[in-house]
């Protein structure tokens, strides 16, 4: 069997979906921040399929290496403010974190 | 090699000026550490800097770096906004009690301040979908910890957390939907997508799937329904000057970057038979319905939930969802009345918003409250800032004689000339549904007595009060003199490789 262009189609849309039901059901900040990365890199899977199987230019792995950078950022910027979270309300519950309400 | 960047850094001169000055004010940051004068008066600096150099080159359409950045009149006109409403924000923070009492960190402030301002710069003028996502990241970045900044309340944290979860998830979102568009059309530069796409789509149901996740990206950066659930959480719990930065600066860029997106991504620029100045998109994307059903929700949504708020920063934090509604309006037009219909909204919307926060944050300086019934007796106690705030709400709501009244009305405008007379109503409609809340504040202070007895009158230094007038004539002077007004916004449609 040879690997083509829907396979990786397939297992980067498994992967977003995961990462989509991830964010929407755990309650715990840093699961639902492990869920925004597989968005990611679902998304990055695509851009490397495409760049390789649709014949088309580079651009496509330049993106992953962009978002891959800015995946990195991302985490450092949101496990620092989760930090501070724990530090305030101890604990990373987003449920019991809400006292801004209507 | 060297000429090529050295060229291209002269076009982007503005941001190569921001860049620079939150370089300076990083260093300065390490040897002086509390010293808020020089921090506003670097940040001040810079920003008027690049103010010169902005208001020094109106006209200039071009690209840069290989097509990466549009630097035409269409991102000129976002890029003043975007620095006018830094500058105000630089300075309302430096009398902010909030921001103060942060005192060891205030350089970082400065810093988080000029990167927000860096990214929405670079965000009106992406014309790349990459780029257009690393921008939106850029300023989504910097805001999440901007939000935070006062680590010590606990509001404040719990509206970083918020903002960086439906953030991150939502740009996740935009992303994805980014790579789809890339795998049918195999570029990320917008004209080129326009090119391949004027072909047919080989698969319209993808595109549209990538166009909607693409939407839910910009949707949450402009607070739409239904991808505003941060908003008024955040807008809460944020200090008060960012939360002013972020419902100006941060949806207009979100703005500048969707009209840029959908122009010239979804145009066809073969279509005949149109009314001069107004463009048909290509078939197949039933965009202008999305964003039809996407307006009218966010501005009823807003409206209605506005009504229940007693604390009036989230009041106005529905207010400005419901002005993002009022300004997609203008975007369902597609065409350049309507876009310079929300061109002029966001010039006018930069001072009366700003000032009403100001207000807003004034008040809670001085008497620790921002809940409505606090605001009772006021007009005695502070005419000024009373006479401003009310001006500033008579404002949001589009009465005239105020310049609100001028950009409700060019969008309405823009409506009944493209025939579309059943949404201009629904946004009167709305109009009218806002002045009850608004005109709630303006009651309590003029007309109800304060049940606490007191009546010591307000202090607010001399700066205070210029800053104060500096928003406040404008918002008057726009709502009679606007002639100029608006024909800069319709000489600014104007974008790069564009009709």
């Amino acid at each position: 069997m040879t690997i083509t262009l829907t396979h990786f189609l397939l297992i980067s849309a498994v992967l977003f979906t995961l990462g989509l039901y991830a964010v929407l059901t755990r309650r715990n900040a840093i699961m639902v921040l492990m869920g925004v990365e597989l968005i990611l890199n679902s998304a990055n899977i695509n851009f490397l399929a495409f760049s390789r199987f649709g014949g088309m230019d580079i651009e496509g792995q330049m993106a992953a290496i962009f978002v891959i950078i800015l995946a990195a950022a991302e985490a450092a910027v949101a496990l620092a403010i989760v930090l501070n979270i724990y530090k305030r309300f101890n604990t990373v519950n987003v449920d019991e974190i809400s006292f801004l309400k209507d | 090699m060297l000429d090529t960047i050295i060229l291209n850094l002269t076009s982007i001169l503005p941001e190569v000026i921001v860049t620079a000055t939150l370089c300076v004010v990083l260093l300065v940051h390490l040897f002086d550490r509390k010293n808020i004068q020089l921090m506003t008066m670097l940040t001040v600096a810079g920003l008027l800097a690049a103010f010169y150099v902005l208001s020094g080159t109106v006209g200039a359409n071009s690209t840069a770096f290989s097509g990466m950045l549009s630097v035409d009149p269409f991102a000129h006109f976002f890029k003043i906004v975007i620095v006018l409403a830094t500058i105000v924000v630089a300075l309302m923070s430096r009398t902010s009690d909030e921001v103060n009492a942060e005192r060891a960190t205030i350089g970082e402030y400065y810093f988080l301040l000029l990167t927000m301002a860096l990214g929405m710069m670079f965000m009106v003028g992406a014309s790349n979908l990459l780029m257009m996502y690393l921008t939106l990241e850029m300023s989504s970045l910097s805001s999440y910890v901007a939000s935070g900044f006062t680590r010590k309340a606990k509001d404040s944290s719990e509206a970083s957390l918020k903002y960086l979860i439906y953030g991150a998830f939502s740009s996740g979102v935009m992303l994805y939907g980014i790579s789809i568009v890339y795998g049918l059309t195999g570029t990320l530069d917008l004209n080129g997508i326009n090119t391949v796409l004027q072909q047919g789509s080989s698969s319209p149901l993808a595109l549209l799937v990538a166009t909607i996740f693409i939407l839910v990206g910009f949707g949450y950066k402009i607070s739409a329904v239904p991808f505003h659930f941060w908003t008024p959480d955040v807008y809460e719990g944020a200090p008060t000057a960012v939360t002013a930065f972020l419902s100006v600066a941060s949806k207009a860029a979100g703005f500048a970057m969707m009209m840029r997106a959908f122009k010239v991504m979804f145009i066809d620029p073969a279509a005949t038979g149109l009314a001069e100045g107004s463009w048909a998109l290509l078939s197949g994307i039933p965009l202008q319905h999305a964003l039809m059903v996407l307006s009218v929700l966010t501005m009823t949504l807003g409206n209605l939930v506005a009504l229940w708020q007693d604390n009036v920063k989230r009041m106005l934090a529905y207010s400005s969802i419901a002005q993002a509604g009022y300004m997609l309006l203008g975007l369902v037009v597609f065409g350049n009345d309507g876009f310079a219909a929300v061109m002029i909204y966001f010039a006018v919307y930069l001072f009366m918003n700003l000032g009403a926060f100001y207000a807003v944050m004034l008040v809670a300086n001085t008497i620790k409250s921002e809940h409505v019934d606090h605001y009772k007796g006021l007009g005695k106690r502070a005419p000024l800032l009373a006479v401003a705030l009310s001006v500033f709400l008579v404002s949001l709501t589009g009465l005239p004689p105020t310049a609100g009244f001028i950009g409700k009305w060019m969008i309405f405008l823009s409506l009944i000339n493209a025939k579309m007379i059943g949404i201009a109503i629904v946004g009167v409609l709305n109009s009218v549904v806002s002045l009850y809340y608004y005109v709630r504040i303006i009651r309590n202070m003029f007309l109800r007595e304060d049940q606490s007895g007191e009546t010591a009158p307000l202090q607010f230094s001399i700066d205070q009060k210029m800053l104060l007038l500096f928003l406040l004539i404008p918002t008057l002077y726009f709502g009679l003199f606007f002639d100029q007004l608006v024909q800069f916004a319709q000489m600014s449609v104007q974008m790069f490789g564009m009709r």
